[in-house]
């Protein structure tokens, strides 16, 4: 078991834990819909399914799960950047005299 | 190794980071998130043009449709359908992940490489990714109202989750030492995707935000662990620090809801006590029309709204903010003090009133609302009941002693508006309506809003 990936892992939540206890709370929905885009990161181990050619016999269905993957990780970065961008552009101080 | 990925991959980390470092704050947060776009990108670019992809038909037909479903969603979903799709898009997630820990598993399987190591890292992959996609629809199921809402409970519910939580750990821990059994792998599939059924089952609305972020957290964690499936470091850094957005947020839930974590945990919430004192033995309550409503908020100088999930179904957001529109026009300050668990989601009522352009600073926390609480001239409670019920800070017998509050009753004076004297979501009476303080505004809230803005408009 490579060792370095508990590593990385253990560093990474703690990064996470400290940058999110910051986020305010009046953006705790976008922060959800930003996190879903950012974990639809796994489009990038859906790529390798989809388009590396498997181990011979069993390609095609690499290709048919890596195509759904591919589809339902896209559908996420995609469509949870656009709505976290859509929210986010709702968030405006008024200009209030005194 | 290739060292060209590595240092693509590292970069993307580092904009997610930055990406997520700018919601602190709504003025950073634009920028913050065009940040994470740009590292999204950078990973999927520098992966297609990494040369290990040999076949391009399936890719591009999946990020064509994706994008289209993706972009769509993102453009037409109103505003008030955000709960439900935040739970549809943790299950997109969770698939995607699960579909991806299949693959590795007939390949590496087909391959003879298949590991207790690896098989360790895949099992964690499909046992969180297929409770979180089943889990997640069901949560979207129950926003969306195609399933019934409220709680389903049936007797000796907690000893079948428990065994059959049991049995699907057993199976885990029998692929870890015999890898390479296909008819065990696909029934733990099978048994975790009826785990994320059973386990949202018992769950009411009002505790839907725990189990969305709770989804957010499980789909985070099933991300990393694909990360250490395909040896793939940069998953690991988005999804745990998705995973650990989730946590925080299921903390922050449940302790605005008065439940342990373990209780969150386990996911076991959600079961609603029926209170049996009877606090309605005939006391009487005021009741408040238009008019005096109106003259009542006139002398205030200092007005706070509470908004609940009541605000939100009958949609009374906007006219909400002409109201404070109308009051701020005649010098009176008017603040929303918002109670984390309010509405169906984390941020709930924020994005509505964002929604109708009510200004950020405006929007106050509990924390910082309650201090002040007895300088408020005229508190009005829109569609909002436990998270204002006094009974949690004096009543030790209420179920839901301990859990904080917006202490409104604090206020001069309070006016609550109900469609009846029914009670909350955790069924308990609400101490506070018969407060001498408390004037009742019987009526929907979007109706009697629209009438007290006219009013107004008269002068």
């Amino acid at each position: 078991m490579q060792i370095e990936l508990i590593y990385i892992l253990i560093l990474a939540g703690f990064v996470g834990f400290e940058i999110i206890k910051k986020v305010t709370p009046t953006l705790h929905t976008p922060l959800m819909s930003a996190t879903n885009a950012i974990s639809g990161i796994s489009l990038v181990g859906s790529l390798v399914a989809a388009g590396v050619a498997g181990g011979g016999v069993n390609s095609d269905i690499s290709h048919l799960l890596g195509f759904v993957a591919v589809t339902a990780a896209t559908i996420n970065v995609v469509g949870g950047f656009m709505i976290t961008e859509r929210m986010l552009k709702m968030f405006k101080k008024k200009e209030r005299k005194s | 190794m290739n060292y060209y990925m590595e240092f693509v991959y590292v970069i993307s980390s580092i904009l997610f980071i930055l990406g997520l470092k700018g919601l602190s704050h709504p003025e950073t947060a634009r920028r913050g998130m065009h940040y994470a776009e740009v590292g999204m990108l950078l990973a999927v670019v520098g992966t297609l043009l990494s040369g290990k992809i040999i076949t391009w038909e399936w890719i591009i037909t999946g990020i064509v449709v994706g994008s289209a479903v993706g972009a769509a969603m993102a453009i037409f979903m109103p505003m008030t359908a955000m709960p439900q799709r935040i739970a549809l898009s943790h299950a997109f997630g969770a698939l995607a992940a699960v579909l991806v820990g299949i693959n590795e598993f007939i390949e590496k399987g087909h391959l003879g490489e298949l590991n207790s190591g690896l098989m360790g890292a895949i099992g964690f992959e499909v046992l969180f990714g297929a409770l979180t996609v089943t889990g997640s629809l069901m949560a979207f199921g129950k926003l969306n109202e195609m399933i019934k809402g409220a709680p389903i409970t049936y007797k000796g519910q907690n000893v079948v989750n428990i065994s059959l939580f049991a049995v699907t750990v057993g199976l885990f821990v029998y692929l870890i030492f015999f890898p390479y059994e296909p008819v065990i792998f696909y029934t733990m599939i099978g048994l975790s995707l009826l785990i994320g059924i059973f386990i949202v089952l018992p769950i009411g609305g009002a505790d839907m935000p725990v189990v969305i972020s709770l989804m957010n957290s499980y789909a985070g964690l099933a991300a990393a662990a694909t990360g250490f499936a395909i040896d793939n470091k940069v998953l690991i850094i988005a999804g745990s620090l998705d995973g650990s957005s989730g946590f925080i947020l299921s903390i922050i839930m449940s302790k605005a809801m008065n439940r342990s974590f373990a209780n969150v945990l386990f996911g076991a919430v959600g079961t609603p006590q029926v209170d049996t004192t009877n606090l309605a033995e005939a006391r009487p309550i005021t009741r408040f029309g238009i008019e005096d409503t109106k003259f009542v908020l006139e002398q205030a100088e200092r007005v706070v709204v509470v908004p609940g999930y009541g605000m939100a179904v009958a949609q009374a957001q906007h006219t909400v903010r002409e109201l404070s529109d109308e009051l701020e026009k005649r010098g009176i300050k008017v603040e929303f003090a918002i109670h984390p668990v309010a509405g169906r989601m984390p941020g709930h009522m924020n994005v509505l009133l964002a929604e109708a352009n009510v200004s950020y600073d405006q929007l106050l926390e509990m924390e910082a609302i309650n201090p002040t609480m007895d300088t408020v001239d005229v508190c009005i409670v829109i569609g909002a009941n436990d998270v204002v019920n006094p009974a949690a800070r004096t009543d030790k017998g209420s179920p839901i002693y301990g859990m904080p509050i917006i202490n409104v009753d604090k206020a001069k004076t309070v006016i609550v508006m109900k469609r009846s004297m029914a009670t909350g979501f955790a069924g308990i009476e609400n101490p506070l309506f018969y407060e001498p303080n408390t004037k009742m505004l019987f009526g929907d809230a979007k109706k009697v809003l629209q009438e007290l803005v006219t009013e107004f408009k008269k002068v």
